[in-house]
């Protein structure tokens, strides 16, 4: 069935259709639409689930943990500082490898607050075992949703995931998106059997137990073998997906690569604008640069991404985040997956639309303009460079 | 002079042309205050309506120094403010205000301000309570009265909407044994402004919960905000009083009730109690918890 939804609305139908048994939710901008429906789905008895209007994310978290630690399917929605206020807690979900699933409406933090698309959210919660997904668009946040819990529920992986979706331009932008038939997610998604332990009096296990340094690098190794796991099985998924649903998802979408000297890399929204502008420069301009998407960020799709830009001579990485005293965390990543390559290309990194500042076609002629000129002169002078900056108001 | 009353400075402390609605009762509440507290004052305020009405850079409606830092966190960076001053030996003569809606003080808060008041903080924390999360778009809280329709206590099918009464918080924050508790309204400017000076004579912490409606949130016409402070007392929805210490045997009832008002005349001005105006099961049963109430604290 089409419908004409918001992105907010997208997650929330999206993770309707994989009934969840516990829904604990609390509202932020750009992400309350998803709180809203949820309650109103179960006040409509429209979805059989408990609905728990927590008192912070703190406790969204931890309610999200100890209802799946008893054995239901559970999911959340956040943003920004809310997410920041979860950090202890996404940590705890991974290390006990409970598979819970959540709709971030990627967003700035403060200060000064700012409630606008920035992916400075997620990517500051990079390293808390929790795979990450990033949808361009509303059918995407729907699908990302439905594929998530699958991947998460996963034997092999059986940790969270999150799936970002930008502020406004997509948590608030209304499009049509396909909506799945029950039927066809019921079959996709079986009812919840839980792969992991319990709590269950019959059959009593402990769960967060103290660990000592002769156990704890275990602990942690083993998540990374999951997170290395999943990478199939985010495959397998998206396979799945796109025989029983028809939509083809990749953990990076390529464009225009074959002849592709320079290839931007962008996630999220903008993805779409930079398309447009690399049309019209291929077409008025002769202009041979590709793109690449990132769908997935964690696990991080080094063998795809070595694969996809091995006939590159630069790669440009255009990202909404910033690691201050750094450069740009997605940057950072990708230039390491290079660093044992002898014949690597050249990699810079342009920082665009913080705080919702948005990004346009010009801002990406620029970006190829610079990228061309450090290409023509062989070397990188500045690593990092923030685009549409107002230098005159510093 | 101000309309709602004396006011002890010349100068309006809280600027006209902030971007609260029409009839926005934290906007009174907040100038009333300050108007009472004077410019020796810092303010630290949470996220919500009230720090997005007043700070959109750059311009800014504070005409003393306010910090907003996160929604939760009120009373804790209120207590830095209140400790720093003691360590830079500038304590004397300063009033240190915390500000937060009912979201930032009955719920996300909450821990924050149970830690200030136990330590006894000198920290006076004023609590607007427009009984949700109105900033994000009028989500239940723990401060929704029973019955209220919210977009996360929506009536439907399977619900009446909010399922549970106020959470009691000024009895609740008098039990940490603090100075000064009490609570007000804009309808009542004097006994408003008579309590927060009160506050400020008061070495230590003091809490004072503010009953401050909400046009946009409550579904009603905005110059009805202050018939609806009054009426809330007048029905006894919302309370007067005022505690000096723990012992609840102590408390001061400032308006006495005799005669009370039917508390539908309050609720059917409102939107948000619309679908249960002919539900008299569940009208029956909110008189009855106001009933109960009422003689609880013998009003
Ligand atoms: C940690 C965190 N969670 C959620 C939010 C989103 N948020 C901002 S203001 C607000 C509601 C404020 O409600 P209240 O304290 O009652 O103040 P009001 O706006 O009603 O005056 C919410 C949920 C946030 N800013 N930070
Ligand atoms: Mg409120």
């Amino acid at each position: 069935m089409k419908m004409v939804i918001r992105g907010n609305m997208a997650t929330a139908v999206g993770a309707k259709l994989c009934r969840p048994n516990v829904v604990p939710a609390y509202p932020i901008t750009p992400s309350t639409l998803f709180p809203e429906k949820m309650s109103e789905f179960v006040a409509d008895g429209e979805l059989d689930a408990e609905f728990i209007t927590v008192e912070s994310e703190h406790t969204a978290m931890s309610a999200c943990i100890g209802a799946s630690v008893t054995g239901a399917r559970t999911c959340t929605a956040t943003a920004s500082q809310g997410l920041a206020l979860m950090h202890e807690m996404l940590f705890i979900a991974a290390g006990m490898r409970l598979p819970i699933v959540m709709a971030i409406g990627n967003r700035a933090l403060s200060a000064p607050i700012n409630i606008w698309a920035d992916h400075q959210d997620t990517i500051s919660e990079r390293d808390t075992g929790w795979l990450q997904f990033y949808a361009e668009n509303n059918q995407e946040s729907l699908d990302l949703m439905i594929m998530a819990f699958r991947i998460s529920e996963d034997k092999r992986v059986l940790l969270p995931s999150m799936v970002g979706l930008d502020a406004f331009v997509l948590t608030h932008t209304f499009e049509a998106v396909d909506v799945p038939d029950q039927g066809d997610v019921d079959k996709f998604l079986p009812p919840y059997k839980p792969n992991h332990g319990t709590l269950d009096p019959s059959n009593p296990i402990t769960m967060g137990a103290f660990v000592t340094p002769e156990h704890y690098m275990e602990f942690r190794y083993a998540i990374e073998l999951a997170m290395n796991e999943s990478r199939d099985v985010i495959d397998e998924v998206f396979e799945e997906y796109k025989k029983t649903f028809g939509r083809e998802y990749k953990k990076l979408v390529p464009y225009d690569l074959e002849d592709a000297e320079i290839i931007l890399i962008t996630m999220g929204s903008i993805s779409g604008t930079a398309r447009v502008a690399l049309e019209e420069m291929r077409k008025r301009h002769g202009k041979k640069v590709g793109l690449i998407k990132l769908t997935v960020l964690r696990p991080f799709p080094e063998k795809e991404l070595l694969e996809l830009t091995k006939n590159a001579k630069l790669v440009a990485v255009i990202e909404r985040d910033i690691s201050l005293g750094f450069g740009g965390a997605v940057f950072g990543e990708i230039a390491a997956k290079y660093v044992n390559k002898p014949d690597r290309p050249l990699i810079t990194n342009y920082i665009v639309g913080l705080g919702g500042r948005d990004v346009t076609l010009k801002d990406f002629n620029e970006i190829v303009e610079k990228a061309e000129a450090a290409l023509a002169a062989g070397e990188v002078e500045k690593q990092t460079e923030w685009i549409n900056i107002k230098e005159d108001a510093l | 002079m101000t309309a709602a009353g004396e006011s002890v400075t010349e100068k309006e402390l809280f600027a006209c042309g902030h971007r609260g609605c029409a009839g926005c009762g934290e906007g009174t509440a907040v100038r009333m205050i300050l108007n009472t507290a004077g410019p020796n004052t810092i303010i630290s305020i949470c996220t919500g309506c009230l720090e997005v009405m007043t700070t959109a850079y750059p311009e800014t409606a504070w005409e003393v120094p306010i910090v907003h830092a996160a929604f939760e966190t009120s009373a804790a960076v209120a207590s830095g403010i209140d400790s720093a001053l003691k360590a830079l030996g500038k304590r004397e003569g300063i009033n240190v205000l915390a500000f937060g809606g009912d979201g930032g003080t009955f719920d996300i808060g909450f821990q924050a301000l149970s830690g200030m008041l136990e330590r006894g903080q000198n920290v006076k924390y004023f609590c607007f309570d427009n009984e949700a999360y109105m900033n994000t778009g009028i989500q239940r809280c723990s401060s929704t009265p029973y019955g209220a329709s919210t977009t996360t206590s929506p009536s439907g099918k399977f619900s009446i909407g909010e399922s549970k009464d106020k959470k009691p918080i000024g009895a609740i924050v008098a039990a940490h044994d603090i100075p000064y508790t009490a609570t007000a309204t804009i309808a009542y400017p004097k006994d408003l402004k008579k309590k927060v000076k009160k506050a400020l004579e008061i070495e230590g912490p003091t809490f004072m919960h503010i009953f401050t409606p909400c046009p946009t949130g409550w579904r009603y016409p905005s110059e009805l905000t202050i018939q609806l402070s009054r009426w809330a007392v007048q029905t006894g929805v919302f309370l007067l009083w005022e505690l000096e210490g723990p012992d609840f045997r102590n408390i001061v009832i400032n308006k006495k009730l005799p005669n009370r008002k039917p508390v539908t005349d309050y609720l059917k001005l409102q939107g948000r109690f619309r679908h249960i105006m002919k539900d008299e099961e569940t009208l029956q049963k909110i008189q009855k918890m106001v009933d109960e109430k009422c003689e609880m604290y013998g009003v």
